[in-house]
């Protein structure tokens, strides 16, 4: 089994096919689209196959150290482009193939009108321990 | 075996090694030695005496320890002097370990988990659980505000308004994993209120007791948020609603008016309208004006705002929202909201969608796009 991060992105990665923002969808539209991302997570429980997922804030900032006393803190030094990372979703599967096809599945749920969003999701591997060499 | 009995035996165990002069830590650790012993013992041999059961044990947990410590003869010749264990005292001293575990030179966040330790008789685990962190973080947490408070005098009177500012923070927590935060300080207010006679201990646990009868229909089956005016009143707690109403009153009655009775009549004013239509919206927001005067802090104020307009129109509402800061948490929402109840939908919607992008938690999130959605949904297509 290996880790995969699933990211979903608020900027950064290229547009979705259905790209209409959500408040501009209906409530049941909404629903829906809850609904699916709920049932999928469900469903990758059932299988073993969820670790983790959590969304975040849109709002993020830059800090780094600057000598002694406060750390200087801006909304990035590339508030353009910057890449907004909008949640993720852990997995643990048995392989890269597994992982593409969870991702396209996730990249389905309902937008706009109920169709498919198609939007890019990031897909990270874990990076692993190195194997125990036992004598 | 009774898991109940010992929780609620733990702070008065503990409270009676402390006044014998045991060094908080160390009567901590005897007491969950003793803990474990009684899990062990008790469904074979029950006691007749549960506390002095536990008392004897840790005091002997106790005994064992400080003796095995290198500085063994200087402390065999401290514990001589001691008096020796006789029939536990029923002095109350949980209220002094809640002094302790809210004292001002800890954290809030460590002032909650010492609490839910020292006088909720928690496990590190299940408090772990509960905020959803590693077990050996909250381990480090706790042990570390025990250091803190380890060389506070036993028997300084505290501060009341600490205990039950940690306490609410407790209950706001709410309900994770297989520990409820909130019956928990429900329970734990209960206990404070029993030991100590005032208005305003009465009035927060009126206000958590009116807040928890609500709670069931606070969130649909898929986790969604339901406003209170949309909230089915037929599944609230009468029971629940009818306890905090009669301790309010009784608090009230005294006249040493405070935050949490204030509070606590706002959240009963709520309970008791038969429909959201008929809520009594004038004395809602004169209670937020002495709110607004007992703390004058700007989030009870945008409260008030909210009141306002439904009390006298979304006009006034707007207008009192102006005089407040726009930084303020949730002033977008109000705003988005007082906008709609004004007939202005493309305000409100727009609105509704930058208080989205500004919610603190996914529920808010998802209920505040949802408003924008439907609001637009009603305008285009």
């Amino acid at each position: 089994m290996a880790k995969y991060l699933l990211l979903k992105h608020y900027r950064g990665a290229p547009a979705a096919v259905n790209d209409v923002p959500m408040d501009q969808w209906t409530p049941e539209e909404i629903s829906a689209h809850v609904q699916y991302m709920h049932d999928f997570a469900a469903r990758l429980e059932e299988t073993g196959e969820f670790v983790f997922a959590h969304a975040l804030a849109p709002e993020g900032t830059f800090v780094r150290y600057d000598g002694e006393g406060r750390p200087p803190v801006t909304d990035g030094p590339f508030a353009e482009t910057k890449d907004l990372i909008a949640g993720g979703m852990v997995i643990d599967v048995d392989s890269y193939e597994r992982a593409v096809e969870l991702a396209g599945e996730l990249s389905a749920a309902p937008g706009a009108g109920g169709k498919p969003i198609h939007e890019w999701l990031e897909l990270r591997p874990f990076l692993t321990e190195p194997p125990t060499i036992t004598e | 075996m009774d898991e109940a009995l010992l929780r609620s035996l733990t702070p008065s165990v503990l409270g009676i090694l402390v006044r014998r002069g045991v060094d908080f830590a160390a009567a901590e650790d005897a007491v969950q030695d003793a803990l474990i012993e009684a899990v062990r013992v008790w469904p074979d041999a029950p006691p007749r005496d549960p506390k002095g059961w536990l008392v004897t044990v840790a005091w002997r947990r106790f005994l064992d320890a400080t003796r095995a410590d290198a500085a063994r003869r200087r402390r065999e010749g401290l514990l001589d002097e001691e008096p020796p264990p006789g029939p536990a005292p029923t002095v109350d001293d949980t209220l002094q370990l809640y002094f302790l575990c809210a004292h001002p030179s800890l954290t809030p966040s460590s002032a909650v988990a010492l609490t839910l330790r020292a006088v909720g008789g928690l496990t590190t685990r299940q408090i772990a659980q509960a905020y959803l962190v590693p077990e050996a973080t909250m381990a480090q947490r706790i042990s570390r505000a025990k250091r803190t408070v380890s060389g506070v005098p036993f028997d300084r009177p505290g501060d009341v308004a600490t205990v039950l500012r940690v306490l609410y923070l407790v209950f706001n927590e709410g309900y994770s994993g297989d520990v409820d935060l909130a019956a928990e300080a429900i329970r734990l207010t209960r206990q404070l209120a029993a030991a100590i006679d005032h208005p305003e201990v009465a009035g927060l646990l009126a206000l958590i007791l009116l807040h928890h009868a609500r709670r069931a229909t606070r969130t649909a089956p898929d986790g969604s948020l339901v406003p209170l005016a949309e909230q089915d009143r037929s599944r609230w707690d009468t029971a629940s609603i009818a306890e905090g109403v009669e301790i309010l009153q009784t608090a009230l009655a005294r006249d040493r008016l405070g935050e949490y009775q204030a509070q606590a009549a706002i959240a009963a004013l709520h309970a008791d309208a038969p429909t959201a239509e008929e809520t009594d919206w004038v004395q809602i927001v004169e209670w937020y004006d002495e709110l607004a005067r007992l703390t004058d802090s700007p989030v009870v104020r945008l409260n008030r705002a909210v009141a306002v307009g439904e009390a006298d129109g979304p006009r006034a509402g707007l207008a009192a929202l102006a005089e407040l800061q726009d930084t303020l948490p949730r002033h977008t929402a109000v705003a988005a909201y007082l906008h709609e109840r004004d007939g202005d939908l493309t305000t409100a919607a727009r609105l509704y969608a930058e208080a989205a992008h500004k919610a603190p938690n996914l529920a808010e999130r998802d209920y505040l796009t949802r408003q924008a959605a439907r609001l637009n949904a009603r305008r285009g297509r």
